[in-house]
């Protein structure tokens, strides 16, 4: 589904790369968490992944496509097989919920009918049935993300990539998102995403990648937020002992 | 469904940035004018040009019954009279200088005259008698007309003889150099159209970043993308061109047909029909450069 092959991304003037030698592979319906701080290149993954950035070496595969070798008038088309949530919703702020949604097929070409039909699926899924005419200001922050997962998954992506979708939400509407993520996870999407929410992490007990800058540190089926046992690394210059990372706390645990 | 909704966009995308595409239609309206006035003046010193120089350099007109000029008197020139300037023009002290003679009479003068200012007003008037009859002198090099005219014009039976380059030359140096000046002018404002125009389109992305960001991630191909904007640009500048080419051909109706030709009415003047021909070249060059400089203004917001 998704293949990196040490790809490395190094910014413009920064001399420490944000993504350095990764090498991955995450199957169709996973779900995947993306941890560590903030700088450590999940954003830099997640947009790696989109095409929004190319590596400066190494390989991706997304959907059996090597994703260097897109041109750019293919960009858009292998878009439409992706869906993006992100912290902070963006929605558009002078349509209402029903047409934010069907902005996404609209600009895709989809037909008026089919927009029709597909848009209060996807919104009853979000559990918005009832607020197709509200404008974004008008909801909770809950309901807006709603809205943009709703028109992430609208067209059945076959991945849907989230980056840090409860950032800005209390605990207990996080969990209302999680719920919902997993729901589509279980109806075969692949589902990564990129968050601080130890909670979450650990109360979900799913595959957890961990980044620290740069490097996969950890790959952990099952994992939480931070490890409970001696993290499985085999993978060259990624490999690299946790203790000399000098990260507070994790450093500890590997001592105990 | 997706012509509707790109319509859509460029309707918004123009009522959103109404100033900038005020000043984006005014623009391309003074420097579409210009151009069109620079098109207008070239095609009119061809116009003289052609009239000239497909003649003759000199010209020798001959007596009618209506002219007192010269050798006239109010008798139209006989037969030995043309006789003789003909062969005067033989002989060997001129035939040297000449390339090549043609003699029109009325007649062919007359379908002359009809020819070249069949836009002039008072044309309908003229009837071949009052036109001399003429021998139209080309010569090997223009600057001997004197010598032509020292030894023809007292003739007996010739009205005048007359050196058309003397005349024209400066009214050709006065229009290539207004010419030149629209030119330059035109240039100059194509430039801050051309400009004006990518300011625009970029503000109107930039307005409407939001929606481009969404377009692009969800897999908005770049043609739907950039469509709106390119057309919003066209739209502006062929607003532009029409009032220019509505300008041109009132400059030519009011002014140069209904003015000068009034006033000048032995020149040639451009018509109608050359007017036409300007129009649809405004209209492709305004659309043509709008849709450039537009395209090249939201290429960065496609950049993937």
């Amino acid at each position: 589904m998704i293949r990196f092959d040490q790809v490395t991304k190094l910014y413009k003037g920064n001399t420490r790369p944000a993504l350095n030698a990764v090498t991955l592979e995450i199957l169709r319906g996973e779900f995947v968490f993306l941890v560590g701080a903030s700088g450590s290149g999940k954003s830099s993954f997640l947009r790696l992944v989109l095409k929004e950035e190319n590596p400066s070496k190494g390989q991706i595969h997304v959907l059996g496509q090597n994703v260097a070798k897109l041109t750019s008038r293919k960009v858009p088309y292998f878009r439409r097989n992706l869906g993006v949530v992100f912290q902070d919703f963006r929605l558009l702020p002078q349509k209402n919920v029903f047409d934010n949604v069907a902005f996404t097929l609209q600009v895709i070409g989809k037909s008026r009918g089919f927009i029709q039909e597909a848009v209060p699926d996807v919104l009853k899924m979000v559990g918005l049935a009832g607020k197709t005419n509200r404008l974004p200001h008008e909801l909770s922050g809950g309901e807006q993300q709603r809205v943009a997962i709703a028109r992430a998954i609208v067209n059945k992506p076959a991945i849907l990539l989230a980056d840090e979708p409860t950032g800005n939400l209390d605990p207990s509407t996080s969990a209302g998102i999680m719920t919902l993520l997993e729901r589509i996870s279980q109806s075969g999407t692949t589902v990564i995403m990129a968050t601080h929410d130890a909670g979450i992490v650990d109360q979900m007990q799913r595959r957890v990648i961990e980044l620290v800058s740069g490097q996969i540190v950890r790959d952990e089926r099952q994992g939480g937020y931070q490890t409970q046992t001696i993290p499985v690394q085999g993978f060259g210059p990624a490999s690299v002992s946790r203790a000399n990372l000098g990260i507070a706390g994790q450093a500890e645990e590997v001592a105990r | 469904m997706r012509f509707g909704l790109i319509m859509s966009e460029v309707g918004n995308g123009l009522r959103r940035n109404i100033s900038m595409v005020v000043s984006v239609v005014l623009v391309t309206f003074i420097s579409l004018t210009f151009v069109g006035a620079a098109i207008l003046l070239q095609l009119q010193i061809g116009q003289m040009k052609g009239y000239w120089n497909d003649r003759a350099q000199v010209s020798v007109y001959m007596c009618t019954d209506s002219s007192t000029a010269g050798q006239c008197k109010l008798v139209e020139a006989t037969k030995s009279q043309k006789a003789a300037v003909q062969d005067q023009l033989k002989s060997p002290a001129l035939a040297g200088l000449i390339k090549s003679v043609t003699f029109e009479n009325h007649a062919q003068v007359y379908k002359n005259y009809r020819t070249y200012f069949k836009d002039t007003s008072g044309a309908d008037f003229i009837t071949p008698a009052f036109l001399s009859e003429t021998f139209s002198i080309n010569l090997k090099d223009p600057k001997k007309a004197d010598v032509i005219r020292e030894s023809v014009a007292s003739m007996p039976g010739v009205e005048q003889v007359v050196d058309q380059r003397k005349y024209l030359d400066p009214i050709f140096a006065a229009l290539n150099a207004a010419s030149l000046t629209a030119v330059s002018i035109a240039v100059l404002m194509l430039v801050a159209a051309v400009l004006l125009i990518a300011t625009t389109i970029r503000l109107s992305a930039f307005s409407r970043r939001r929606e481009l960001g969404i377009m692009r991630l969800v897999g908005a191909s770049n043609r739907f993308i950039q469509t709106p904007f390119i057309l919003e640009g066209v739209i502006a500048a062929l607003i532009g061109s029409v009032m220019a080419s509505l300008a041109v051909v009132a400059i030519v109706k009011f002014f140069v047909q209904g003015y000068l030709g009034t006033q000048a009415r032995d020149t040639p003047f451009i018509g109608m029909s050359d007017t036409l021909l300007v129009v649809p070249i405004l209209l492709v060059v305004g659309a043509v450069l709008a849709a450039t400089s537009a395209s090249f203004a939201i290429s960065r917001y496609l950049k993937v």
